[in-house]
């Protein structure tokens, strides 16, 4: 019978390594998928690793997916680490790029005075989206102890349909052909661009800013330490004297904030208008960004840019390998599943239990 | 091979990944014998008993039960065999009752509501109360090792190993144990009684083998010994008699009265009308057994449960009733828990991060943490109070009970607190490192902080308090001076028997 016993001292240097070792047999299984299927494993290793970075243009598109991953998964680390389960960031997306672009429709001549700040106005506006999504949750676990875990998840669909009535509905644009979205947004409301003629924009710098910013609130400050020793530890939180409520509006709000500017960002940024399509899973994937990256900000920036090689890979594969769109889902599940499996292996080690030999131990004795 | 044994070991050794916890120990351990295993925290003698009962493998070495070689690989096979054990750390389920706990550990011959018949009759046969039908995660930590004594003679053993079974019981309780125990040997059980309590063993014990740093230093027969000379074999050294000076108390600093508070949870134990006074230069020891009102009226001094009544705690005048652990401490009000991994401390911080909770001097206004000073800070902790076990940057839950323990006195302590409230100082920490704390809690007192201590272990509250309070089923009795109390009193009290006290009182969980 196998069994798994813990080690008396898991190595430090192969927690640290644990992200890495998963990514090796993430693409080890992935080869052996390739193969599985008939395709050449080298041109499916260079879809997935190598064109996504090959140049300029490949990189800022990279850019594009990596910085709502980042951004977001940078609030869910706090909220983790604080022991509070926000799985609803696609909620809280959805909810930041209906509120940044709002504020986008309202651009016109009238608002000219304003020039491009506007823009601060839109990431402004996606913050607050986010948090009032966020704070619903944070109140409902407050004041009735609901499970944070179901209400942000189910909030998700809520802010998809508030999406698609908005989208279908009042917001649809008379011009548009009775297609479910609504006007483009004018020039003035673009966020910014970094270089010309490639999509990357200010977004990418703010989320390394964000990064910096999170990295000395979770070490260097005693807000951070009390959210975390919250989750740590309840009870040494409570001797301390660190309020759980705080903790919980804090992590939610922090969060929520997070991933209502990345919905913004991407309103007002590569999409240029509201559609249904506003959701593509940012903020379930930043879950599992999160966790790669170990609650790290540093680590996130690196776990958030090797997903969005997959995502990227994905779409190439699909056009250039005739393999099925679902091959991004199948290597973002098997990193986080190789993950898990190296860390349990890391805490813990596999013995085979002799059952036979125990027993016959047993009659001797007796 | 001596068949007239009922177990003995041979060059038994067991090596940990850092430290070497058993060097080719020798046991032997006649029929009817009670037998002490006599060392410090760490000596090895918890793993020891652990190979014993099947639960630790060693890595050499024999063990002859009944004369006849075994391999014990389960704690489940070590009770086949006729061994059973109590241990120090408990190993019950929060969510199961007491009757499911020791049901779960029996071979299913009996049904659930025998069992918890079975628990009452033997319960009451050795004195031991316990409610069979009370869910572990209410009970006390000394109605938890209650329920584990309870469990080991249900299966009426050849062999049962006690480890540090008396810390949690009264006077009487312990002298009630010792008729048990005396009994059960004289019915031939042999009895492995771990402890470092060298009266304890002197009293009760026929053969004791002594531990140091894993091997076998001494074998003697304790009554032959005096306390001295078995600490000699113990720790190597006599610690050094505690300096207690008798000081007159100034100004009164804590004022406790008319506190009620009702239970938070189903199994807690309400507060009726608790009053005292502590003085500045003065240590008050609250004495009684676990489970009797302690831990919620530390709650409740310390701010983990603000719900009392304003002016029911009045610091230096002030009422802080309602005030939150952060506000009482810059009141200068400090308190040391009784479970040290998971509230006095986070298991996996650092202890330099650790020093942060309940130390905000290198905090700015703004929150902003100066890592550097922090970890200054707790190293001075870790020199001034000699702390073994790594540096600043050594998780909490790395170091032994009492090098932890040390560090946590040793982090309030210099904070210069005006009041310090300590929950077992010494509970589960070895003699040196208790002779330590204890001998800095007077060095305290002697600067002129006042102290409240609450403690099981008796010996220890007539060593280094100045008055003493008894509490039983929530209630306070009237507060003596140690000169003018006696053990046998002190005992009485603990089952609520106080001049003056309500009847129904009669009966607390002693």
């Amino acid at each position: 019978m196998l069994k798994l016993e813990a080690r008396p001292q898991p190595s430090r240097l192969m927690s640290g390594l644990s992200p890495l070792l998963a990514l090796a047999f993430t693409v080890l299984i992935g080869v052996g998928l390739f193969v599985v299927l008939g395709k050449d494993p080298l041109r499916g290793l260079q879809v997935f690793f190598v064109e996504p970075v090959k140049n300029l243009y490949a990189l800022s598109e990279l850019s594009i997916k990596a910085t709502p991953l980042i951004l977001i998964a940078l609030g869910l680390a706090v909220c983790f680490r604080s022991n509070v389960w926000n799985i609803g960031a696609e909620g809280q997306f959805v909810i930041g790029a209906l509120a940044g672009g709002w504020v986008a429709m309202q651009a016109g001549p009238h608002l000219a005075w304003m020039g491009r700040g506007i823009v601060v106005a839109i990431l402004l506006a996606g913050v607050l989206g986010g948090m009032a999504w966020a704070a619903i949750v944070a109140l409902l676990r407050d004041r009735f102890n609901a499970n944070e875990i179901l209400v942000s998840l189910m909030l998700v669909y809520v802010a998809g349909m508030v999406l698609n009535y908005l989208v279908y509905g009042p917001w649809k644009d008379p011009q548009g052909y009775n297609f479910p979205q609504t006007i483009t947004f004018l020039p003035a409301t673009r966020i910014p661009r970094l270089v010309d003629g490639l999509r990357a924009h200010i977004g990418t710098v703010i989320a390394l800013v964000a990064v910096a910013a999170f990295w000395i609130f979770l070490f260097r400050t005693y807000r951070g330490f009390a959210l975390q020793v919250g989750g740590l530890a309840p009870l040494a939180a409570r001797y301390a004297g660190f309020s759980s409520r705080s903790a919980l509006w804090t992590a939610l709000l922090l969060s929520g904030g997070m991933a209502g500017l990345a919905g913004a960002l991407e309103a007002a940024g590569p999409l240029g208008q509201l559609t249904p399509y506003v959701p593509v899973g940012y903020g379930f994937a930043a879950i599992i960004v999160a966790y790669v990256g170990r609650l790290h900000p540093v680590g996130i920036v690196l776990a958030g840019i090797l997903m969005s090689m997959f995502y990227i890979g994905g779409e190439l594969a699909q056009s250039r390998m005739a393999l099925p769109k679902s091959i991004t889902g199948v290597f973002q599940g098997l990193l986080l599943f190789t993950l898990l499996a190296c860390d349990t292996l890391v805490h813990y080690r596999l013995r085979w239990q002799r059952k036979v030999q125990a027993a016959a131990a047993a009659t001797r004795g007796a | 091979m001596n068949d007239s044994l009922r177990l003995e070991l041979a060059g038994i050794s067991k090596q940990y990944p850092l430290v070497r916890a058993n060097d080719r120990v020798d046991l032997r351990v006649k029929p009817g014998e009670i037998h002490a295993v006599l060392g410090e925290n760490g000596a090895g003698k918890s793993t020891l008993m652990k190979i014993i009962y099947g639960a630790v493998q060693p890595d050499e070495g024999e063990i002859r039960f009944n004369g006849e070689p075994v391999r014990i690989t389960s704690p489940a096979q070590a009770r086949k065999l006729g061994i059973s054990m109590v241990y120090q750390h408990f190993s019950l389920f929060d969510t199961l009752t007491a009757a499911e706990n020791v049901w779960l550990g029996l071979d299913k011959s009996m049904s659930l509501p025998q069992v918890a018949a079975r628990i009452v009759e033997v319960a009451q046969a050795y004195g031991l109360d316990v409610d069979p039908q009370r869910p572990v995660h209410t009970l006390s930590v000394g109605e938890r090792q209650r329920v584990e004594i309870v469990r080991a003679l249900l299966t009426q053993p050849q062999l049962l190993i006690l480890d540090e079974p008396t810390s949690v019981l009264t006077p009487q309780a312990v002298d009630k144990l010792f008729v048990t125990l005396r009994r059960l040997a004289d019915g031939g059980t042999s009895i492995l009684y771990i402890s470092h309590k060298l009266d304890e063993i002197r009293a009760l014990c026929h053969h004791c083998t002594v531990l140091r740093g894993g091997k076998v230093t001494g074998e003697v027969d304790p009554t032959q010994e005096s306390n001295a000379s078995l600490s000699r074999l113990m720790i190597g050294v006599e610690p050094p008699p505690l300096q207690h000076r008798a000081r007159t108390a100034g100004e009164f600093v804590l004022h406790v009265q008319g506190l009620n508070l009702p239970r938070q949870d189903a199994f807690g134990m309400d507060l009726h009308d608790i009053g005292f006074m502590v003085h500045a230069g003065e240590i008050v020891g609250i004495a009684g057994v676990s489970g009797n009102g302690q831990q919620e009226l530390m709650a409740a001094l310390s701010g983990e449960d603000p719900r009392a009544a304003p002016a029911a705690i009045t610091l230096f005048g002030q009422p802080i009733g309602r005030h939150s652990p952060r506000r009482r401490r810059r009141a200068g009000l400090h308190f040391v828990p009784e479970e040290r991994l998971g509230r006095g401390a986070v298991p996996t911080l650092s202890l330099a991060q650790n020093t942060l909770l309940t130390r905000t001097e290198h905090v700015s206004r703004s929150g902003w943490v100066d890592v550097r000073r922090v970890e200054r800070m707790a190293q001075d902790i870790i020199a001034r109070f000699n702390v073994h076990g790594g540096g600043a940057g050594s998780s909490a839950r790395s170091l032994s009970g009492g090098n932890l323990q040390k560090f946590l006195v040793g982090r309030e302590i210099s904070a210069d607190p005006k009041l310090l409230i300590v929950s077992q100082p010494t509970w589960g920490v070895d003699v040196g490192a208790a002779a330590q704390i204890r001998g800095e809690l007077l060095a305290l007192r002697d600067a002129g902080c006042a102290l409240l201590v609450v403690s099981e272990e008796l010996d220890e509250l007539f060593e280094i308090c100045d008055r003493l309070l008894v509490m039983a089923k929530g209630r306070l009795s009237p507060i003596v001076p140690v000169s003018e109390a006696s053990v046998e009193t002190i005992g009485e009290w603990m089952s609520g028997l106080w001049p003056g006290a309500p009847s129904t009182l009669a009966g607390a969980r002693a």
